[in-house]
């Protein structure tokens, strides 16, 4: 089992009121954020460090609290700050909240999964060898150094296993892959149709 | 002794630089009075400064009522008075609010803490969509972005006014200017305005350069905030950003400067200096109307 974060009831339980489904302002953000690293702090120990965030009822989200609720929620995993693992999928992020969102990835040079009617991609700021190797990644439905290597050089894109290894390692840091014990390598998401 | 200030009978962001330049001889202790009563029309923008003239003063000043019915009415159905009873002496006939004002999208609403900005957030939503598409030919889609931007300006006043503002939302046809309606967004503050609040970042140093007019560029341009958080200053960028995709219009009048984005339509300046001071900040948004060129196949500009 993932865990499934409505960011809207979250949203809701914050502010201690059901009439605001709007995502604004630094305090109320700041706000959503620690409710959300409490439920992540309460997830059992056995349970993959995957966690959906479903924005599917957020009716819009602003600059300020995108900072709060999504950069300053990844980014002390992806500086292994954290002390802990975790892994997020974006559900439900609409046309209306990209704008917000994509402005603060930019910001932090930060990338997400996002999850679309069923299909992965991977949004926000990344190198064109980080967002080839991810796609073949997820082409191959999770994959060791060498495998992305092949799939990559019958794409057309050729490089070493020990490069596919270190953008491997990057997209692994910036948690948008998940790295089990044998140096195989899974996007994030696709634990969602796999169990592996 | 009071000193008469003058409202010009048209005011907006430019006209309110006079009342700014009689005020400023004045000292913030002496005894003034806004004589409103030859005034015929007023922006939100006008109303809003009036608001945190009053505020600014150690003594409360008086204010006469426009002498034009039809002016007063409208005054009291974007909520002014309602504000204005509090902060001024009223003199004059003060009209009581009746409903039914479409073109105020969002009446004068006091901003002081976060929770105002839900509120109003909120209000504008159910509003904004039906002006926008329906009146000024703008796409659903920047209903959201207008509401984000309206966010991004009264979270400026919580954040770094020191003080509370105050907000306002209309529609209205600039006939003379640009043939068109626009929706104007217009925010207001007392407080310590954007020179003082980028002073106060940790470690800030005073270069020879340094004044109002180069804080005004530092928040807008250059997203600075007086944070150290890397994250901070992006309200007003996407604020300017969203104002760019819709040909609109975004200005900041602080302390002695003022800076514009200023779009092919207007005339305006992008910086101007050495202005009437004015304590705090007032923050302008204006979206035209997009006209359907019919002849390239109904393309918007």
């Amino acid at each position: 089992m993932m865990q499934h974060i409505d960011v809207s009831s979250v949203l809701r339980q914050a502010v201690a009121c059901d009439l605001y489904s709007n995502l604004v302002t630094r305090p109320t953000g700041a706000a959503v954020r620690a409710q959300i690293q409490a439920l992540l702090r309460e997830r059992p120990a056995r349970e993959r460090p995957l966690t959906i965030l479903d924005f599917t009822h957020v009716r819009m989200i602003d600059f300020s609290c995108a900072d709060e609720v999504i950069a300053k929620l990844v980014l002390p995993y992806c500086d292994g700050e954290a002390g802990a693992e975790a892994y997020f999928l974006f559900r439900g992020v609409s046309e209306e909240h990209w704008d917000a969102i994509e402005a603060v990835l930019e910001r932090h040079e930060l990338a997400l999964v996002l999850e679309e009617e069923g299909a992965l991609r991977v949004a926000g700021v990344l190198g064109d060898d980080e967002r080839r190797a991810w796609a073949a990644l997820h082409e191959l439905g999770g994959g060791d150094a060498a495998e992305v290597a092949m799939a990559l050089a019958a794409a057309g894109a050729a490089i070493p296993a020990s490069d596919a290894e270190r953008v491997l390692a990057r997209l692994h840091r910036r948690r948008l892959v998940m790295r089990l014990d044998d140096g195989f390598y899974l996007p994030v998401g696709s634990t969602v149709r796999r169990d592996v | 002794m009071t000193t008469v200030i003058n409202v010009p009978p048209s005011l907006d962001d430019a006209s309110f630089e006079q009342v700014l330049e009689q005020l400023a001889p004045v000292p913030a202790d002496a005894r003034i009075l806004i004589d409103a009563r030859h005034a015929r029309w007023a922006s939100p923008y006008g109303l809003t400064a009036l608001l945190t003239l009053a505020q600014s003063r150690a003594e409360q000043p008086a204010l006469t009522v426009p002498e034009n019915d039809e002016t007063a009415s409208y005054w009291a159905r974007t909520g002014f008075f309602k504000h204005a009873a509090e902060l001024f002496e009223l003199h004059g006939h003060v009209p009581r609010a009746r409903g039914g004002e479409s073109s105020v999208l969002l009446e004068i609403t006091p901003i002081t803490r976060s929770e105002d900005v839900h509120e109003v957030v909120g209000r504008i939503q159910q509003k904004a969509q039906q002006i926008l598409a329906h009146e000024l030919n703008i796409d659903a889609k920047a209903t959201v972005g207008f509401a984000m931007t309206l966010s991004e300006v009264c979270q400026n006043i919580v954040e770094h006014a020191g003080r509370g503002g105050w907000v306002a939302v209309q529609t209205y046809r600039w006939t003379k200017r640009l043939g068109r309606r626009v929706v104007q967004i217009a925010v207001a503050d007392a407080g310590i305005g954007f020179r003082a609040s980028l002073e106060s970042l940790p470690g800030f140093v005073r270069d020879d350069r340094w004044d109002d007019a180069a804080a005004l560029e530092a928040a807008l341009i250059r997203g600075t905030s007086r944070f150290r958080d890397r994250g901070r200053g992006q309200g007003l960028a996407g604020a300017r950003r969203y104002v760019g995709r819709w040909d609109g219009k975004l200005s900041i009048r602080s302390g002695t400067a003022r800076i514009a984005i200023v779009p092919s339509w207007d005339e305006d300046v992008p910086m101007q200096e050495k202005l009437a001071p004015l304590a705090g900040a007032q923050v302008q948004v204006t979206i035209p109307e997009r006209v359907v060129d019919q002849r390239s196949g109904g393309t918007a500009r």
